[in-house]
């Protein structure tokens, strides 16, 4: 990997001394957000009042489903715009960046539902990922000569990818006759292309079988090794356990609880989160007749505004 | 019945202005919809700009025909961004409403008695090529190859647009082969991939409606100039479906589909058309079943039926791939 980076390597070490509650301050933070809100109609689905990344670690975001992990993921990488809040990357303000200037900048992300751009080829996807691309300006493109050797670096640097990711064998079939979990790792390869300083893997274990899941969890460890910083979101706190240096876990829309993973599990706060202290079963029917309403409504206004953009 | 007549007619129909005109608008109608997935339902909006710009810009301003063809495009451009503006940070689907919108207002108001001095209302207008014929560098007479025969003014328009036709493949075929063509592509497949991907999806989707929709001005400005006028009545909504049929035809995302598409989609509608003439007359078809003011119809139901089991039997087009097609389903 090419990306560069002055310090040492760190790992649980960085962390030392840090406190393991909500919203603690890190070392050396490469992310920073603040009181980020978004709500859909009556329901609040992210408050976030203070969350930081530490830089060169595995920092694993995790929560029951609807926690508003992905939301909230999309509201940092400019794909969704918050209600309130501000936070920046590498000490400067990206509040409200659109989506590709945040990625522009290093901070690249994945898709839980994997987007491979099936009927592109395998070796076409990763071209895509590189940035500064000159070939990709209209008038430059016409003329060949003006993009052929930097196409040919790319070229290269993707077949490195690919052989990493153990995807060469398919370089020139259609990215859409790749398996699900080859996907996955296409997708990732793909982010890797631009050379990101963050990169964010939005459930990259998911749906996938578990000898599969075990590659993955190579790989995000293998990157963390060549100094990025990873922020993976989880739901499954297992998976999460073996790989990530620090763990935040989001429940309802907030962050409940932060720390390493062997004092996370024993917190009562994240055991309340995916068990369910009290709000998870309905008192009686009345009760669940309107949580389902609620629920329904939500669901009804975000299909909407999905529409719209 | 005379078959060599009908074979004759059919095959010079594959090369005669019309298979030009649907060739370079179909080509524009690829760059959006086959390469960025842009839904674009008004192309003959474009090619009404694109013709009445270059007509009214000579006509009004006394400009030199290559200069109003110029006007042309420059107006072509201009409604690309006029449309695309509001509706490509939408769903593609609005798109698809506003362009068709957008052609059907442009049609009837420059068919408006008010403006009427301007654009000739639904006469339209004429007596703006006359450069045109001028330039033609051809004496009289008939060219052709073997029974193919054509006028002098018709194998100058016919060279011309055929010319028109090449640089048109040549402009996609650079364009798409570049890493500017594979993001367009990558577009189609999922922009938001693209978007995480540090793309500007928005100027991408914008520069292809408007490369796509001076391809589609070219074909209107060729067309006005060609045939020496300019009449509303021959910008309907049809004429952009025609144009979707001759690039599925031909193959979607293929840089020769759109072209090979034209040239067969006009050699079977004279091909029907004629064959059907002939048969009423010969009596093979009573009078009784059709009428020859019914074969105008008759030709496009029997095209309508062509596409419908070129559907079922090859789905990709002429030239597609099916593998790739059979992708698009996942």
């Amino acid at each position: 990997m090419t990306v560069h980076s002055g310090f040492t390597k760190v790992s649980l070490d960085a962390f030392e001394g840090v406190s393991e509650e909500p919203g603690v301050a890190k070392p050396d933070p490469i992310m920073v957000a603040d009181s980020v809100t978004r709500r859909f109609g009556g329901l609040t689905a992210v408050r976030v009042d203070h969350f930081e990344i530490q830089r060169e670690a595995i920092t694993a975001l995790i929560g029951p489903n609807g926690a508003g992990k992905t939301t909230f993921f999309n509201l940092i990488t400019g794909f969704d715009k918050p209600n309130a809040g501000h936070w920046s990357f590498e000490d400067e303000d990206i509040t409200g960046l659109s989506g590709y200037k945040v990625a522009q900048r290093g901070m690249v992300r994945t898709f839980q539902l994997t987007k491979a751009l099936s009927r592109l080829r395998v070796i076409e996807n990763m071209k895509l990922g590189a940035t500064g691309q000159a070939g990709e300006r209209f008038l430059a493109a016409l003329i060949r000569p003006r993009w052929r050797d930097q196409e040919q670096a790319i070229e290269e640097k993707a077949d490195e990818l690919l052989e990493r990711f153990k995807l060469s064998h398919m370089r020139d079939e259609f990215a859409g006759e790749l398996s699900g979990g080859q996907r996955k790792l296409l997708e990732m390869a793909r982010a890797l292309m631009s050379d990101p300083k963050l990169i964010m893997l939005d459930e990259p274990m998911a749906g996938v079988n578990p000898a599969l899941a075990q590659t993955i969890v190579g790989h995000v460890k293998t990157l963390a090794d060549d100094g990025l910083t990873v922020l993976f979101v989880e739901h499954d706190m297992d998976v999460v356990r073996t790989i990530s240096d620090w763990v935040v876990v989001m429940a309802e829309g907030e962050i409940v609880a932060e720390g390493r993973h062997a004092s996370i599990v024993a917190n009562p706060r994240v055991i309340d989160a995916y068990l369910g202290a009290h709000h998870a079963t309905p008192l009686d029917r009345s009760e669940q007749d309107r949580q389902l309403a609620e629920a329904e409504t939500v669901l009804d206004e975000e299909e909407s505004r999905t529409e719209v953009e | 019945m005379n078959w060599t007549r009908i074979f004759d007619n059919s095959l010079s129909a594959a090369i005669r202005p019309n298979a030009i005109i649907f060739a370079i608008s179909a080509i524009g109608l690829n760059v959006h919809f086959g390469y960025t997935g842009l839904l674009n339902f008004g192309q003959v909006g474009f090619l009404a700009i694109g013709g009445y710009g270059a007509a009214i810009s000579v006509l009004q301003w006394n400009f030199p025909l290559w200069l109003g063809w110029l006007f042309g495009l420059f107006c072509a451009m201009c409604w690309a961004l006029l449309l695309g503006y509001p509706t490509l940070r939408l769903r593609a689907d609005y798109l698809a409403i506003v362009t068709i919108a957008a052609g059907e207002i442009f049609r009837l108001s420059v068919m408006a008695p008010s403006f009427r001095e301007v654009t000739g209302g639904s006469d339209g207008l004429s007596g703006f090529n006359n450069d045109w014929r001028s330039l033609n560098p051809l004496p009289d007479g008939e060219y052709g190859i073997g029974f193919l025969k054509f006028s002098a003014a018709e194998t100058w328009s016919i060279l011309v647009g055929w010319t028109l036709v090449l640089l048109s493949v040549l402009l996609v075929y650079l364009l798409i082969r570049s890493p500017w063509g594979r993001v367009l592509k990558a577009i189609r497949e999922d922009e938001d991939a693209v978007r995480a991907l540090g793309k500007n999806v928005f100027a991408y989707k914008m520069q292809s409606l408007v490369l796509g929709g001076c391809l589609g001005a070219l074909a209107g400005i060729y067309f006005v100039t060609q045939q020496a006028s300019v009449v509303p009545s021959n910008y309907s909504t049809a004429q952009t479906f025609f144009a979707y049929v001759c690039l599925i035809l031909g193959g979607t995302a293929r840089i020769w589909g759109p072209v090979i598409g034209s040239m067969i989609f006009w050699a079977i509608i004279t091909f029907t058309d004629n064959f059907l003439r002939q048969a009423i007359d010969a009596g093979y078809i009573s009078g009784s079943l059709l009428d020859p003011n019914q074969v105008g119809q008759v030709r496009l139901m029997l095209v309508g039926l062509g596409l419908i089991l070129l559907l079922v039997f090859r789905p990709q087009g002429i030239l597609g791939d099916r593998r790739e097609l059979m992708l698009e389903a996942r």
